[in-house]
């Protein structure tokens, strides 16, 4: 009954955002709100993904935040893609619900795109105590749009390679700095069978285009690869890009973890914080997981390294991001609010009340100067911190886009195209179809995105 | 009157709606390019492989979901119905896979009991192998066999829905009439074809009814465990749909998709009842009408 009832449900209040959006005032005059009411206070509503960090902000925003500025936030918090759904029928509808929403890289461009965000370039550099030049350029680069930050980070994440120094050196192997996918499949090979119980690589597997997707994207660009040329032709069976997907089926196949076709972030980390693989090579912001005692078996033996390269780097730039709807009419409080979430007294109040490992990090250079918080993080931080610095979404892989993204491309169609492929590829090291046939059938899904954008 | 109207309201209305919203082009990431589409959506949706896909593997886990619930949950439900130590105990265990929410589940079938790493039928395996001194298989449950991973999971979830059913049937049996065939020379094979079969057939119906509505919904299990894949095999229509609408933002299109499922839920459903129905009717009810 569920899912039918809440396609029902959501397809009603669709209409009825849609019939409410009509009637709503939609007129940009109230741009600059000026709604704001001082220390008396005004009302935010905060829609917020609920990841752990989302819920700190939550239990800290009434203490640390309204009892400073008298501004009462209303947060909504939501799994991923049901806040997706609600951001995009909110704006798109013109239904004004949200002040603050947050959005993803990839939301935050496509949305740009439509023009629903309002531009947050100058507030941020007029705010002197928000130090927008100590945001990461990778962060920056990932949620603006001709120079103009339309999203501010609340915390980032790239991609490097765990493994197990431990098991590296009882077995005498070197893990290279800056590693080549070469390297990683010579060393698993190395590996495989050696140690009982633990699988050479853990990598996602799980179709979707934020799962295993995000990898094999990452992939597609280290081996020169793209999914669309500049021209918007399908690339999936270019040289690079068919390369790079035989080159993952084959390493899964071989040295992967046992049902890597429903192992996702979640599952690799299961498995890497419980001892069973030996190199991962996933998001930055695993680490502070496998380096928590309470959560890894594995804690302190874990050494970081680069993003496997081959052409160009597989590195991806990922981040949540506070934006501001182009239907609010409090445009100056909701910047207040994103001001202190962002800010860096925040990241102080974090590490000194729930702890430094819990730190919104990757959005800022200074956050790795703080002394507690370089303490907490030493394993990784500055593995986490050259990886950020070396992604950029408007330079991935070797070959001209016709928009940008590191892993994902930033248009509409890709969320879907990109979930079909990652099914395509998951039944590929399943084994129910060569890697020649999921290639061909990702062409063919391509060309059909190819033929709307042309 | 009032009541009937909120009724309707309440429930016609959103179906009325997702109607409308199907004939229409309506891709909210285009919020400039929206229009009157006619069938478009209908004819993108019955032409997609996808969800070609998408109707087969649905037929395939609602059949064999329905009838394995049914015929386990019959089962026990006549174990059930016998009074013995502990019975109580025992139908509390039974109805317990129920109760718990479809989400939790299918986590725990996924990372407890199928991970092929860490799970329970693995574990369990290396144990014995380990214990009598062989070479324990390790296999990959959900990849090897991710049809029937989720169908197990839905016919655990839902037998004990079926056996509450058939319970309440049997025990709604008046014990009289049982006694009178036994004094007739009825053996209890006998009893059980003529009698409490027969007594259970209104009950077998409406849990194949309800099962049918339930298991076409299927979702929870197919996007925990194994996000339709590997490939299209554990697509189900309830997740192709959440893929239209939330990965590809197409409303037109998905909303198509639940039109057709709705129409499509309602044949199957009625279908079933009558397949039940005829089987009942070939039966002779010991050459008597009641």
């Amino acid at each position: 009954m569920r899912s039918k009832t809440t396609a029902l449900l959501a397809a009603a209040a669709i209409g009825a955002l849609a019939m409410a959006g009509c009637g709503a005032d939609t007129s940009d005059d109230n741009k600059g709100g000026d709604d704001n009411k001082g220390a008396s206070g005004g009302e935010l509503n905060v829609l917020m993904v609920g990841n752990p960090q989302m819920k700190d902000i939550e239990s800290l925003a009434e203490e640390h935040f309204t009892k400073e500025t008298g501004i009462k936030v209303n947060f909504t918090i939501l799994p991923e893609n049901e806040l997706r759904d609600k951001v995009a029928q909110d704006v798109a509808t013109q239904a004004g619900q949200y002040d603050v929403v947050t959005v993803g890289a990839y939301e935050g461009s496509v949305w740009t795109a439509n023009d629903w965000l309002y531009n947050l370039q100058d507030l941020a550099e007029k705010d002197t105590e928000f130090d927008v030049d100590d945001l990461l350029p990778a962060m920056k680069g990932v949620l603006s749009k001709d120079g103009d930050l339309y999203a501010i980070p609340f915390y980032g994440e790239s991609a490097f390679t765990m493994y197990r120094a431990d098991v590296f050196e009882q077995l005498g192997l070197t893990m290279p700095a800056e590693p080549t996918w070469a390297d990683i499949e010579s060393l698993a090979a190395q590996i495989e069978g050696k140690v009982d119980g633990v699988t050479p690589v853990c990598l996602r597997g799980l179709p979707g285009w934020g799962e295993n997707m995000a990898v094999v994207g990452a992939m597609i660009d280290a081996f020169g690869g793209t999914w669309f040329d500049a021209d918007w032709n399908a690339q999936m069976n270019s040289e690079g890009t068919s390369q790079a997907i035989e080159f993952y089926v084959n390493l899964v196949t071989k040295y992967g973890e046992a049902g890597a076709s429903e192992s996702g972030f979640t599952e690799c980390l299961n498995n890497f914080t419980q001892g069973k693989s030996a190199i991962w090579f996933d998001a930055t912001s695993a680490a502070n997981t496998i380096e928590s005692p309470d959560h890894s078996t594995v804690a302190g033996k874990v050494g970081y390294a680069d993003a496997p390269r081959e052409d160009a780097r597989s590195g991806w730039v990922w981040t949540w991001a506070w934006a501001v709807p182009k239907t609010t009419k409090n445009l100056d409080d909701a910047w207040k609010y994103i001001a202190w979430a962002s800010g860096k007294e925040y990241e102080k109040t974090v590490g000194a009340e729930v702890g430094w490992t819990r730190v919104p990090d990757g959005k800022r250079s200074s956050t790795f100067e703080i002394p507690e918080y370089k303490q907490a993080s030493a394993a990784y931080s500055e593995q986490m911190q050259a990886a950020l610095n070396q992604s950029n979404p408007e330079d991935c892989g070797v070959q001209a886009r016709p928009v940008p993204g590191c892993q994902y491309m930033a248009f509409p169609e890709f969320a879907d195209l990109g979930t079909k492929v990652g099914q395509e590829l998951s039944a590929a090291i399943a084994g129910q179809k060569t890697a020649a046939e999921a290639i061909a059938a990702c062409q063919v899904l391509a060309e059909q995105v190819s033929e709307q954008k042309k | 009157m009032p009541a009937l109207i909120f009724l309707v309201v309440v429930t016609q209305i959103p179906f009325v709606v997702t109607i409308g919203i199907s004939l229409f082009h309506w891709i909210v990431m285009y919020p400039n390019d929206t229009h009157f589409d006619g069938f478009a959506n209908y004819v993108a949706v019955l032409r997609d492989p996808y969800l070609r896909a998408a109707i087969v593997n649905t037929v395939i886990m609602v059949v064999t979901g329905v009838l394995s619930a049914l015929v386990i949950g019959t089962f026990l439900a006549l174990l059930l119905n016998r009074t013995f130590f502990g019975r109580g105990v025992v139908r509390t265990l039974l109805i317990t896979p129920f109760l718990i929410m479809p989400m939790a589940a299918s986590l725990m079938w996924k990372h407890l009991i199928y991970n092929p790493e860490y799970g329970l039928i693995n574990g369990v395996l290396k144990w014995l192998g380990n214990t009598f001194g062989f070479d324990p298989a390790q296999p990959e449950w959900v990849s090897g066999q991710p049809k029937l991973a989720v169908i197990l999971v839905l016919v655990w979830t839902w037998t004990p829905f079926m056996m509450l059913i058939t319970l309440a049937g049997l025990q709604a049996q008046d014990p009289e009439i049982k006694e009178a065939a036994m004094i007739d020379g009825a053996n209890a094979f006998q009893q059980f074809r003529y009698l409490t079969f027969k007594h259970l057939r209104q009950y077998l119906e409406l849990s194949t009814v309800l099962g049918v509505i339930y298991l076409l919904n299927a979702y929870d299990q197919v996007f925990s465990i194994t996000q339709g894949g590997p490939g299209t095999a554990t697509t189900n229509l309830p997740y192709q749909i959440y893929v239209t609408i939330f990965r590809g933002y197409d409303y037109g299109r998905g909303a198509a998709a639940g039109v057709l499922v709705v129409v499509f839920s309602i044949i199957i459903s009625n279908f079933g009842l009558k397949l039940i129905s005829s089987l009942n009717n070939v039966v002779p009810a010991g050459g008597r009408k009641k």
